[in-house]
């Protein structure tokens, strides 16, 4: 009789977990658009925690790609029972309660993807994400992007690929643009680290305020 | 949230019929080797109850464990050909096709020492005077039950369990297999329970002793040699955790303040809910033994694996490598999950692997006896994806799980 899968203090890479089962989410083998970008700036063996993890698509992408270890958090029942078949460690907590089951500087990093821009208290999430993890990751929709400019400019609220809802029906509550994110962590002297604005998929170099569609940040106290 | 719940996940039920393991027929081990007691005392010998579904397979790896909370027992699953009314207190959980499916997996459920269902306890008799224990029965506790359990264990010859499961005071047991068997285990299923007691849950243990031991009929504990029962002491214990394992919510759709037969003026039950509680307690009386209920509760508030690293839990699960499954339910004010995220926290801390399901379900701490969608699929691809872990297993040994069934057929 062998022992199965003990290391005496290490996490199971999320990999060995991971790899045995393939991912539930719709979209399974094409990985978002935002997770090539994020996979280049997570250490190797980096311990990671995800903030509205959904099925634990990017930590299984993580775990595959840099050895990372860590938890998803996820609210949605369907999410957490994803994750579970999925083989992610995810813990079921409402981000809007912040982080108090986690220490200080526990983490390598603390990413907050797509989700941003759908919760109520901002600045709290992300003092929060900078307490718990030694640097943030945080991706959100350009409001700026010249398609929602012009649609306001026709006095209309957008609808776009990356904003897909109407203003009746959208979860986005706190939308805002690659300025004002600049400006946020400027007032609050958050260091920022990095820094990609993508459309269709690829960098923008050129005004990326008007021409990004997901911007990227990596950025620390 | 937007992209998140783009998921094909559901806590839909499964395509698989489940079914009934069918007729179980309970089983004794008896153990001639003494065991030393946490309490500083030692069985000289003594008997385990228990029961088994499904198939060990040919390298012992599928094993799981099943651990009962205060009145249950090592009666699962399935049911006595000759009571087929006696249905296992987690049928619904352990079965063929089942969150726990005993098509795959081997399942083991034990009686605890003290119990009154079989296994060594106060109704015992005592080697050493040829009389039932009774009070003299040491008071035991969660790590005794453990090791008890660990020489059961060995007996079945399973070196290393697959899963060790609880809810409540049995997810208590499965903390504790954590941490002081770390090699024999591979999974920890810790459900509605917590780290230790709170003063409020020692509290209604006390008036639940209390109630027992002043009972006339108590008689010190020795209430067997005079013939009786404290039966009435043993009605109000049982009252008084009914009601603390059900929640405001659930207590009053279910009764509210429906009357039997109108207001009478008189102290007879006339609120529905009264009957209940009667009725529970009168069934609870007749067939639990008192000096059980009273060692059970002991058991529940000694249980604190923080003390022994000074209040520190964390550093209490540091030696556990085992992964984990935390759940909790969220009416639940007997272990609320508030508690089950101090294990959470402590394992986060640890870098454990642990997973934790908070189950919207309106049942108060019963929950976890219940059907619920969401807990269910959770427990279910808990244990589905553990399948894999059960090639790894048996790869490692050298042999493949099917061809080693094929050898032992």
């Amino acid at each position: 009789m062998t022992e199965v899968v003990h290391g005496d203090t290490a996490l199971t890479p999320l990999s060995a977990q991971a790899v045995s089962t393939p991912m539930a989410h719709s979209g399974s083998g094409v990985a978002r658009a935002d997770y090539a970008t994020i996979g280049g700036w997570v250490a190797h063996d980096a311990h990671v925690l995800d903030l509205g993890c959904g099925d634990g698509e990017l930590l299984a992408f993580l775990a595959a790609q840099r050895r990372a270890s860590g938890y998803g958090i996820e609210i949605a029942d369907a999410g957490v029972l994803a994750c579970v078949r999925n083989g992610i460690n995810v813990i079921q907590s409402d981000l809007e309660r912040g982080l108090a089951g986690f220490d200080d500087a526990a983490f390598d990093v603390v990413i907050l993807s797509q989700t941003l821009q759908a919760m109520r208290r901002i600045e709290a999430i992300v003092g929060e994400m900078l307490r718990v993890g030694r640097e943030a990751i945080v991706t959100f929709p350009n409001f700026g992007h010249w398609t929602h400019r012009l649609q306001i400019l026709r006095g209309r609220m957008p609808v776009s690929t990356s904003l897909p809802y109407q203003w009746y029906d959208t979860p986005n509550i706190h939308l805002c643009t690659v300025a004002d994110f600049d400006a946020f962590l400027a007032e609050r002297r958050y260091k920022v680290l990095d820094r990609v604005i993508l459309s269709r998929g690829r960098p923008v170099g050129f005004a990326p305020n008007l021409t990004g569609e997901l911007a990227i940040y990596r950025f620390r106290r | 949230m937007p992209s998140f719940t783009d998921t094909t996940a559901s806590a839909d039920a499964p395509a698989v019929v489940a079914r009934s393991v069918g007729p179980v027929l309970p089983q004794i081990a008896h153990f001639d080797a003494p065991l030393p007691l946490a309490c500083g005392r030692t069985l000289p010998q003594y008997d385990l109850a228990y029961e088994t579904y499904g198939t060990l397979d040919g390298t012992r790896s599928n094993a799981v464990l099943i651990c009962h909370a205060l009145n249950a027992s090592h009666h699962v699953a399935g049911f006595y050909a000759d009571a087929p009314d006696d249905i296992g207190w987690w049928d619904n959980m352990v079965g063929p096709g089942k969150p726990l499916d005993t098509e795959r997996y081997f399942v083991v459920g034990m009686n605890n020492l003290g119990s009154c269902f079989g296994s060594t306890g106060p109704l015992s008799i005592n080697p050493a005077t040829g009389e039932p224990w009774g009070s003299e029965f040491p008071i035991v506790t969660v790590e005794d039950w453990v090791d008890a359990q660990a020489q059961l264990a060995d007996r079945l010859g399973i070196r290393q369990w697959a899963a060790v499961m609880g809810g409540s005071l049995g997810g208590m047991q499965a903390l504790d297999w954590a941490i002081r068997y770390p090699s024999r285990i591979r999974n920890a299923l810790v459900i509605a329970a917590a780290p230790n007691l709170s003063a409020e849950n020692i509290a209604f243990n006390e008036i639940a002793r209390q109630a027992i031991m002043t009972d006339p009929e108590y008689h010190d504990g020795n209430f067997g040699a005079h013939g009786v029962k404290p039966r009435r002491g043993l009605r109000v214990a049982r009252m008084i955790g009914h009601i603390t394992y059900l929640s405001d919510e659930q207590m009053e759709a279910k009764f509210g303040r429906q009357l039997r037969d109108g207001l009478n003026f008189s102290f007879a039950p006339e609120f529905q809910i009264e009957s209940y509680l009667r009725y529970q307690g009168e069934k609870f009386a007749e067939y639990y033994d008192a000096n059980t209920y009273l060692r059970v509760t002991k058991a529940l508030d000694y249980f604190d694996p923080a003390t022994r690293e000074g209040g520190d839990l964390a550093r209490a699960l540091a030696p556990a490598t085992c992964r984990f499954l935390v759940v909790s339910f969220t009416t639940d004010w007997r272990f609320p999950a508030s508690r089950s995220r101090e294990i959470v926290k402590a394992l986060v801390r640890k870098r454990r692997d642990v997973s934790y399901a908070e189950i919207a379900a309106p049942h108060g701490h019963d929950a976890f006896l219940l059907d619920n969608a969401q807990y269910h699929a959770v427990v279910r691809a808990w244990f589905e994806r553990m399948a894999g872990e059960l090639e790894v297993a048996a790869a490692e040994a050298g042999v493949s799980a099917t061809s080693a069934n094929a050898l032992s057929a």
